[in-house]
């Protein structure tokens, strides 16, 4: 029974990786470029949703979709004004400038809310519900947020195999020169992948802050690089990919936790990335292309 | 008027000067083809009037637009279409979502009539309709690659090595599908190392060495000159 438990805590935190993975992958996937500010974007809308409620006491619902909407256009800005003029360069530069605004955004954020921790109410009431005579407890939480990621997860996937601009995206992703000689614009798709992948993040935000109940500037780093792990883990650049890393970390994460170690189940997960990179390169569901002259 | 005018053009690699200064045309309803060996510049030619290159000199017209001043994503819609050389077909789409991203500007209704004419010109394509392109043989892919281009309506019609690696028999169907192509009114611009058949069937041809063009003249002609012959068609 604490094998359930734990194994339904560690689908609900996976769950919030995957959706954050899955904005990570798409970008890269488009862009070809690591996007390490993607866990900043999180934390920014964690803020959004804290004083979107807290503030202006909008309904949590609301709340969400003004995060989601401010972390869109902040997800397009960014790439406008940091990404796109580096396309024709290194991508060892737009790595290196990805970090870059990673610490904008959280010196940004201390400075305009402070780096003192704020309390962050869920986003859904913390009831649970008690099953097997109370030896489960599965709280509503962790119900929503399975939920809403498999429903982000068809959505998406719906997206990019059924409509024409989910179909250029990737065209893009596999040729951008032979797209453009298609009459797709390049640019815009890019934009419209960052777009989505960083309203992705400020749902994951919600979510996660709503587990956590504490927000601070730097809560998006660790997040961010566990579903980056999750993203390599599945096969970057791929969604189902994504998805599946992001689920099996969260569930591998919470396992160490309760049955090996609490302080030690960092060190494990990053410990998967790095077999991850010597044994399997190409994650779990991501095909090697090789380049055909 | 000519429907294309390439006057002038240099393109540089970095400090590798590929293209010094070629100028050349193609009017309405022709075929012509840019002979060359490998490195001479053929291709960066093409590139270079779809917009993927730019020429830091010059002025590429087609059909009274000034092309230097207009993106690679708008020029399908001006009529003109590019088969890249090695096909480029989006190896991971169907055959079908392939055909739909060469009529990505094409408004929906007009997608499902064109595809159907892709299919009367490429039969093959088809029957392989809901394949993964990247699992297509290489004629097919070359099928493919002509197929998509034509799903934008071009009035001309780019072709980059359209045989390359492709068993005489499949060459001599494409070039036949080309040579149906232009009598149905679409222009083409044919970029060859088979120098044999490119001219057999066009009407016109450039030679292109190292960046310049050394020779043009009617294809026939340039298929009894000696020094094409020496160079290009085996003596």
């Amino acid at each position: 029974m604490t094998f359930l438990q734990f194994l339904i805590t560690g689908l609900s935190l996976g769950s919030v990786y995957a959706i954050i993975a899955l904005g990570y992958t798409m970008v890269y996937g488009i862009a070809k470029m690591l996007n390490f500010a993607h866990g900043d974007i999180i934390m920014v809308g964690a803020y959004i949703a804290y004083f979107a409620m807290g503030k202006y006491n909008l309904p949590s619902f609301v709340a969400v979709m003004a995060s989601v909407l401010v972390c869109t256009l902040l997800g397009v800005v960014v790439e406008r004004l940091a990404y796109k003029p580096l396309r024709k360069v290194s991508s060892l530069s737009v790595l290196i400038t990805a970090i870059g605004v990673s610490y904008f955004l959280q010196n940004g954020a201390q400075l305009l809310w402070s780096s003192a921790p704020k309390m962050f109410t869920s986003i859904i009431p913390a009831d649970t519900i008690k099953l097997f005579d109370g030896q489960l407890t599965v709280t509503y939480l962790s119900i929503f947020t399975i939920v809403v990621t498999l429903l982000i997860m068809v959505g998406l996937t719906l997206f990019v195999t059924r409509s024409k601009i989910g179909k250029a995206m990737r065209a893009c992703a596999e040729d951008k020169d032979t797209a453009r000689l298609m009459g797709i614009n390049v640019d815009t798709t890019i934009s419209i992948t960052f777009a989505i992948g960083s309203g992705l993040a400020a749902v994951a935000a919600a979510l996660y802050a709503s587990a956590y109940q504490s927000i601070s500037p730097t809560l998006g780093s660790m997040p961010g690089i566990k579903a980056f792990t999750a993203a390599v883990l599945g096969g970057i650049g791929s969604m189902p990919g994504a998805f599946l890393g992001g689920l099996l970390l969260g569930v591998i994460e919470t396992l160490v936790k309760g049955y090996l170690t609490t302080q030690l189940s960092d060190a494990f997960v990053f410990g998967i990335l790095i077999i991850i990179l010597l044994v399997k390169p190409s994650g779990l569901l991501g095909k090697r292309y090789v380049e055909k002259v | 008027m000519s429907m294309l005018e390439v006057k002038d053009i240099n393109v540089y690699y970095g400090s590798i000067h590929a293209i010094k200064g070629i100028s050349f045309s193609v009017n309405e309803g022709e075929i012509i083809s840019l002979i060359g060996a490998n490195g001479a510049g053929k291709t960066t030619v093409l590139h270079t009037i779809s917009g993927l290159l730019t020429s830091t000199t010059g002025q590429i017209t087609f059909m009274d637009h000034n092309l230097m001043k207009i993106p690679a994503h708008k020029m399908v819609t001006l009529g003109l279409a590019h088969v890249p050389e090695g096909r480029h077909v989006f190896t991971r789409m169907t055959v079908k979502e392939n055909l739909e991203m060469g009529g990505y500007t094409l408004p929906k209704e007009e997608i499902e009539p064109l595809m159907e004419e892709v299919y009367s010109h490429f039969p093959r394509l088809k029957e392989r309709e809901s394949q993964i392109a990247g699992t297509l043989s290489g004629g097919e892919q070359q099928m493919l690659a002509m197929g998509r281009a034509l799903m934008s309506k071009p009035r001309l019609l780019m072709l980059d090595e359209p045989s390359m690696g492709l068993s005489p028999i499949l060459v001599d169907e494409i070039f036949s599908i080309i040579h149906s192509l232009n009598e149905a009114g679409t222009t083409i611009l044919l970029v060859e190392q088979n120098a044999q058949m490119a001219l057999s069937i066009a009407d016109r041809g450039y030679v292109l060495e190292t960046g310049k063009i050394v020779l043009s003249a009617d294809a026939d002609e340039l298929l009894h000159n000696d020094m094409v012959r020496k160079a290009y068609l085996g003596g």
